[in-house]
């Protein structure tokens, strides 16, 4: 399958759309080419629970990596997004999304240990390995995770994986979007097993993980209101399932440093990543809302919807531009792959 | 030897005190912590301004000539050893701490700040940074940044590179590039994983901004004993499928802890291969409950004995042996040669078993000392520099150590980096499809191969010479292990 894949890309006259499940052909800038289908690349290569490492072929999808996982007491740290039932591996690491859990966590980037991709001339490299500690050669692996395929089309990674908590526990708070910014990042500072947080129309939401113990001496301190369907809160959440992320409005999703203030934007809006992640559901104009996540040390991503003609990711400075396409020059010189998915022509 | 025409122009952008030139102020710049590698610097460039650092590499960019950078030189794989014909650039004097921001726990600090003071700076917040390699006395963030440095909690909370928000650098084109942000990711390629760890190879560093992170509220060691160091290796791998995920998870085998304990008085156990000290944080509950729970796996893995330690006092026991084993193991021979390869947990058992055969094969003691929890190995290899061939024989026993590592599908280095030390293993790991993307990467950056001219990457046709060495007689090393 690597060696047909690999042919496939080094005789393309047109650009390659790499595509597997499909669940996020949404992200990015919608681009043409012909299809290069990932999808049959599918299977888990090796998993020892002992070793906290699990290595699959990138068209995995997702839910198969999660239930074996979940049948050892363990799971992927970063808590990743699906959106829908076909999303894989690959595109999970393609587009770096990470779910609730990776402010406390860790991101998509941050697990990967290794790496195994094609590049543009359809040569096949392996970079990164299985190990927890690996320092031998520029990290190739992890600049992958998030490069929407502009590099190299993904076909195998391996991932550290992490112990499930003993349990979780859902609390409730009513508060003011100021409140709730300030209480997020107080609490993220202090040793409480807070694993995740949400704030939505003046409730915010706490999700701790850990020891049973560790987790009651928690809900007394903080007190607060039992969710008691937290799991699906939380899943629903991640998948972008609730009511808040349907209807017309184009999605935006906001990265800022977790204490930045409260937005003056219009739409509506849910806070999450204790303060880091602001998603927004509005038709403000793309240059005020750039403007304004710039201007508290962020960048924003218009993530679903809306026009993509003002770009779907936050432009780059001009110097850093350089060395961006002196990279994908170099992995991908006749710019076959996924070109223009993130920004124009790269 | 840089041209006298060179040195003018560095003498006319850097005053007289940031720039030396005679023979016994560049002697102590001559190696880093890879001492067995020594090279006097032709000048050394002590920059206090930004605006010299940049004059500095505009004059190396427009003459070709090479730079070395340069932290407190606590490297050990020979990343700061001066090259015949460049500038050793040490970035030592930018060593403030530019703010903490509790609320967002995060800190902006100069390269030249010493690892442990930034959580020093931090303790009255109740915050501090967790990467803590065992040089954190001394070693600056810049360095930490050049290598990925880890240390003792890497399991838990990741190397430099999981701890780092941001780094402004500055290209030898002149272009600097801020890189990742104080939010939790930025736009475009992850720049900032590509460049930690690129041990001055694309760029120096600036500026770092790092997570700060809650102090744990308790912490708790556990130390057991083995009779068989295989047991030991195993026990490490049945706490972590336990589904406990320790803080640090050492281990040390009987030569190691003998000479701990003999320098230390840890209190350790004589009698045992091998002991774990297993160290386990997070709030008060939980540390009872994993505490119990590591107890049970360790006694049930065969360890003959179990200790928790009583208080705080004794915590500092524990570990005051382990933080130790390197001085002293080094009163067991006049030198040793610290190795640094990492394997999976399941491959301990046998990687043990084969290098006492090296080590009888190469009439070598060596001495293991390890963070088991990650599989990263510190063989530390006794000899003595002083009996002619010895060193070459402990690099031979040290290149083998490395590539069986590899054989097992572990790394040549887990945390002290590749430098110049370990560029014919870099052989070893890599095909020439990988090394030749690696020398495409560092072309995006420094067209003109001018930092750490080198280190790092092995050109390819010296690959080709230490391959050609490798085989000779057709026997590849290890030829009875599976490769894949």
């Amino acid at each position: 399958m690597i060696e047909a894949l690999g042919e496939r890309i080094r005789a393309t006259q047109t650009p390659l759309v790499i595509r597997a499940g499909g669940s996020k052909d949404f992200y990015g800038q919608q681009i043409e080419g012909d299809i290069l289908d990932v999808s049959g690349h599918r299977g888990i290569v090796s998993y020892e629970p002992g070793e906290l490492v699990l290595t699959a072929k990138c068209g995995t999808p997702l839910a198969e990596i999660e239930a074996l996982l979940d049948r050892h007491g363990q799971m992927l740290g970063f808590e990743p997004p699906h959106f829908g039932t076909a999303s894989t591996l690959g595109g999970t690491l393609a587009c770096g999304l990470s779910g609730p859990r990776r402010p406390h966590a860790g991101s998509a980037r941050d697990f990967v240990l290794g790496m195994e991709i094609l590049d543009g001339t359809g040569q096949h490299l392996k970079f990164g390995g299985q190990v927890i500690k690996n320092v031998a050669g520029y990290d190739a692996s992890r600049l992958m995770v998030g490069s929407l395929g502009t590099l190299g089309v993904l076909v195998q990674a391996s991932l550290k994986v992490l112990p499930k908590p003993q349990s979780e526990l859902t609390l409730q708070f009513e508060l003011d979007e100021t409140t709730a910014l300030k209480r997020m990042n107080e609490w993220s500072g202090q040793p409480l097993p807070v694993s995740a947080s949400l704030w939505q129309s003046g409730i915010l939401s706490l999700r701790l993980s850990g020891a049973s113990s560790a987790i009651m001496r928690a809900q007394a301190k903080l007190g607060g209101d039992h969710h008691l369907n937290g799991p699906d809160f939380w899943r629903q959440h991640r998948d972008h399932e609730t009511a808040f992320f349907s209807g017309d409005l184009p999605l935006w999703r906001l990265s800022l440093p977790p204490s930045a203030p409260p937005s003056s934007l219009a739409g509506k809006q849910i806070i999450t990543w204790g303060g880091a992640e602001r998603w927004l559901k509005t038709d403000a104009d793309a240059a005020e809302i750039r403007a304004w996540a710039a201007a508290h040390g962020g960048h924003a991503t218009l993530f679903m919807g809306g026009h993509k003609a003002a770009g779907a990711f936050h432009p780059l400075p001009r110097a850093l531009m350089k060395y961006h396409l002196r990279l994908k020059g170099q992995f991908d010189p006749r710019g076959m792959l996924n070109r223009g998915r993130m920004y124009p022509d790269f | 030897m840089i041209a006298p025409k060179i040195i003018r122009r560095l003498q006319s952008v850097l005053p007289p005190d940031c720039l030396l030139l005679a023979t016994e102020d560049l002697k102590p710049f001559e190696t880093d912590g890879l001492t067995a590698f020594r090279n006097i610097p032709d000048v050394v460039a002590l920059p206090e301004t930004e605006n010299q650092v940049k004059s500095i590499l505009r004059i190396c960019h427009e003459s070709g000539t090479p730079i070395v950078f340069r932290g407190a030189g606590t490297g050990v794989s020979g990343g700061a050893l001066p090259v015949d014909g460049a500038v050793l650039l040490a970035m030592t004097r930018f060593n403030r701490i530019l703010s903490i921001d509790p609320l967002a726990r995060l800190a902006r600090v100069q390269p030249g700040v010493r690892n442990l003071a930034i959580s020093e700076a931090a303790a009255p917040f109740n915050l501090y940074y967790a990467p803590d390699p065992s040089s954190q006395i001394a070693c600056t963030i810049g360095g930490n940044v050049a290598e990925n440095s880890g240390g003792v909690h890497c399991l838990k909370y990741g190397l430099t590179v999981h701890n780092v928000l941001s780094i402004r650098v500055l290209t030898i084109e002149g272009d600097e590039l801020v890189i990742g942000s104080e939010a939790l990711d930025s736009p475009g390629y992850d720049l900032l994983a590509l460049l930690t760890g690129s041990e001055g190879m694309l760029a120096v560093t600036l500026e770092v901004t790092v997570k700060l992170l809650p102090k744990p509220e308790r912490t708790q060691v556990v130390l057991a004993a083995f009779d068989d160091i295989g047991k030991g290796g195993a026990a490490v791998g049945a706490v972590i499928a336990g589904g406990v995920l320790p803080a640090g998870l050492e281990m040390m085998d009987r030569l190691a802890v003998e000479a701990a304990e003999a320098y230390a008085h840890a209190g350790y156990p004589l009698n045992a291969k091998a002991i774990l000290l297993v160290e386990v944080d997070g709030t008060q509950e939980e540390v009872s409950e994993d505490v119990m729970r590591v107890r049970e796996i360790l006694l049930a893995a065969g360890a003959t004995e179990v200790r928790t330690a009583r208080d705080e006092a004794e915590q500092k026991k524990f570990w005051a042996g382990r933080k130790a084993a390197f001085p002293a193991v080094g009163r067991l021979a006049p030198d040793y040669y610290c190795m640094d390869g990492t394997i999976p947990r399941k491959s301990l058992p046998d990687v043990l078993k084969r290098m006492a055969a090296l080590s009888e094969q190469h009439a070598l003691p060596v001495a293991n000392v390890f963070h088991a929890g990650d599989g990263n190995l510190h063989p530390l290899i006794l000899y003595d520099a002083n009996r002619p061939g010895e060193w070459e024989k402990a690099e031979r026993f040290g290149a083998d150590i490395l590539e069986l590592c590899v054989a097992h599908g572990g790394s040549i280095t887990g945390e002290h980096g590749v430098g110049i030390e370990k560029i014919n293993q870099m052989c070893v790991q890599f095909g020439s499809a990988e090394l030749g993307a690696f020398h495409g990467i560092k072309a995006c950056f420094d067209p003109d191969g001018l930092l750490n001219p080198g280190k790092a990457v092995p050109t390819l046709h010296r690959c080709a010479e230490y391959g050609a060495m490798h085989v000779r007689g057709g026997k590849l090393p290890f030829a009875e292990l599976p490769r894949f």
